[in-house]
């Protein structure tokens, strides 16, 4: 993993029209190729941080850097992976997944080589013409993180992927993120709501204040990679659960 | 891909937004439980009591036969029209004003919608001039659109247009702010181009309910062309219920009711089963 910055967040703060104060100075730095989680209380701006740096909403005050470079509007080399699947419900499964593809004008070929080699990636080809409606909530997911990788995005950002899903899924699905993630080694930065699954998936931990929402605390989980769902059990991982508890419940 | 086979799929109450003057055929049958071949031959049934009553009125000697024809008279007639070739001439005048009505209206008002959906600006300057038109009676004003385009096809392709213009404009705008703004973010994530946008997005989001109001629209515009046909007119199928009414000829009047009838349930049928071939996804929700 390298030490250099791909995203930085600069000094945000967010203000909404009515007068809510969602975000009030955060900086942060995401350095190449890292995974963060970010948690927080329900309410924190987490969601409204996740917009910004995807460039969907224009910051109050401060600004977004990629590559140094600051921007003010959506950027493809940013994926983004709602807590909705948000697939097009028109589209079949392939559809969905090539879409971005599409969008980007890439020629038929290479189109459909790629969707299908993300269909194999995310366990789901045999429904490649199955439309969303009939899917599992855990399938929608699985194709809204293809769908916002095909295209190699340089950061992906996710908000409470698994948030709608339940327990048992949500495990696999962390698993299986890890999966992907070792094959597409990508900049990361993902809010959930699980403690265990942060420290499952991320190098790095930030912690938010209530809202307005600051960043209050950065822990590192200096677990060794590959991990997967057996490390729940050991010592050091119940030991850093709980000390990234004991962070947030301080946290103010 | 969906295996449970729907009929004719009318979508629920709640998602169609001007079903007053659609067919509920479906809607009127509970759907939970299969149609047998019993309950197929029900409706045949009442159709053949409904005309034996209709013979045995006529037959009695209650009414002059030119005020209740019986249906083997006005059968004669319909007949009599389709073999010198005037009946199929007279349906086809009828039928192109219909058609053409309906694009003209339903392009005018799915470009207008659009924008009002699209634009505040746009829906704050022209909703006020949209409803006042809608509460424009067409039949009082039929008169002066003849007088303002002829008695040919245009006058009657206006009066079509206008009055499938506001269900269709309604669905629409309803359809487009309908779009749920995630999409939306998932668009712009993408940096899709308003072009892509339209055509990825807002056109097959807005599909369900702008073949809803093409449903409403096929029957609407028949009214339509009948209400230009009978204010003035030398062709069409409304242009012969109106001769025949001048002519005692009730048997006519009777045999191009039924035509224009059937004319606007095959239109409503067409639209039907464009939404079948092209909703499919949407089936798969609905279910
Ligand atoms: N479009 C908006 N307009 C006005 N206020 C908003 C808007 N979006 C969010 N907010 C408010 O800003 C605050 C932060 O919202 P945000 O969605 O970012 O929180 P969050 O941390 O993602 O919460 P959760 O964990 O429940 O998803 C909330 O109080 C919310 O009500
Ligand atoms: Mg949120």
């Amino acid at each position: 993993m390298s030490d250099q910055t791909i995203l930085a967040a600069e000094q945000i703060s967010h203000l909404y029209p009515d007068g809510i104060h969602a975000l009030d100075n955060v900086t942060l730095r995401l350095a190449c190729e890292s995974f963060v989680c970010l948690v927080g209380p329900s309410g924190c701006g987490k969601s409204t941080l996740l917009r910004i740096l995807a460039g969907l909403l224009p910051p109050g005050a401060g600004h977004v850097l990629l590559d140094e470079q600051p921007i003010t509007q959506p950027q493809r080399r940013i994926g983004i992976v709602f807590q909705k699947a948000n697939l097009l419900p028109w589209r079949t499964v392939y559809g969905n997944l090539s879409l971005p593809l599409e969008l980007a004008g890439m020629p038929v070929a290479e189109r459909d080589e790629r969707t299908l080699a993300m269909l194999n990636l995310i366990n789901l080809e045999e429904f490649a013409d199955t439309y969303p409606a009939s899917l599992s909530g855990g399938m929608a997911q699985r194709i809204a993180i293809g769908r916002a990788l095909i295209h190699d995005p340089q950061v992906l950002l996710l908000d409470e992927p698994f948030g709608a899903l339940d327990a048992l899924t949500r495990e696999q699905m962390s698993e299986e993120l890890l999966r992907i993630w070792a094959r597409h080694r990508k900049t990361v930065l993902m809010v959930t709501h699980s403690i265990p699954e942060a420290v499952l998936l991320a190098d790095r931990v930030l912690v938010m204040s209530p809202r307005p929402g600051r960043i209050v605390a950065d822990v590192e989980i200096p677990l060794s990679r590959p991990r997967s769902l057996d490390l729940l059990h050991r010592p050091d991982f119940v030991a850093l659960t709980e000390r990234l508890r004991h962070s947030i419940r301080t946290a103010h | 891909m969906n295996s449970r086979v729907q009929t004719v799929d009318e979508g629920r109450p709640d998602h169609q937004t001007v079903p007053a003057s659609s067919l509920p055929s479906t809607l009127l049958v509970a759907q939970s439980r299969p149609r047998t071949r019993w309950n197929l031959l029900l409706a045949p049934t009442v159709g053949i009591i409904l005309l034996l009553i209709w013979e045995g009125v006529a037959q009695s000697g209650w009414y002059a036969s030119f005020i209740v024809p019986s249906p083997v008279r006005v059968a004669n007639r319909w007949w009599a029209l389709a073999a010198d070739g005037s009946l199929l001439r007279h349906t086809a005048v009828t039928l192109r004003e219909v058609l053409t009505g309906m694009m003209v209206g339903v392009l005018a008002a799915f470009w207008l919608g659009y924008a009002i959906a699209k634009s505040r600006t746009a829906a704050y300057a022209l909703t006020p001039y949209l409803v006042a038109l809608q509460a424009v009676p067409i039949v009082a004003i039929a008169p002066l659109l003849i007088i303002w385009f002829g008695a040919g096809i245009a006058s009657k392709v206006i009066i079509c247009a206008l009055i499938v213009f506001f269900p269709m404009l309604v669905n629409t705008v309803i359809g487009i702010r309908g779009i749920p703004p995630e999409l939306r973010d998932l668009m712009r994530s993408l940096e899709a181009n308003p072009f892509q946008t339209f055509w990825h997005l807002e056109l097959p989001a807005a599909m369900p309910v702008v073949i809803g109001g093409l449903k409403v629209s096929a029957t609407l515009s028949v009214i339509g062309a009948v209400v230009g046909e009978f204010v003035s007119a030398s062709a069409g199928l409304g242009y012969l219920v109106n001769f025949g009414r001048g002519t005692y000829d009730t048997p006519l009047v009777i045999a191009a009711v039924f035509t224009l009838t059937a004319l606007a349930m095959t239109l409503y049928g067409l639209a039907a089963w464009l939404e079948h071939i092209l909703l499919d996804w949407h089936k798969a929700i609905q279910n």
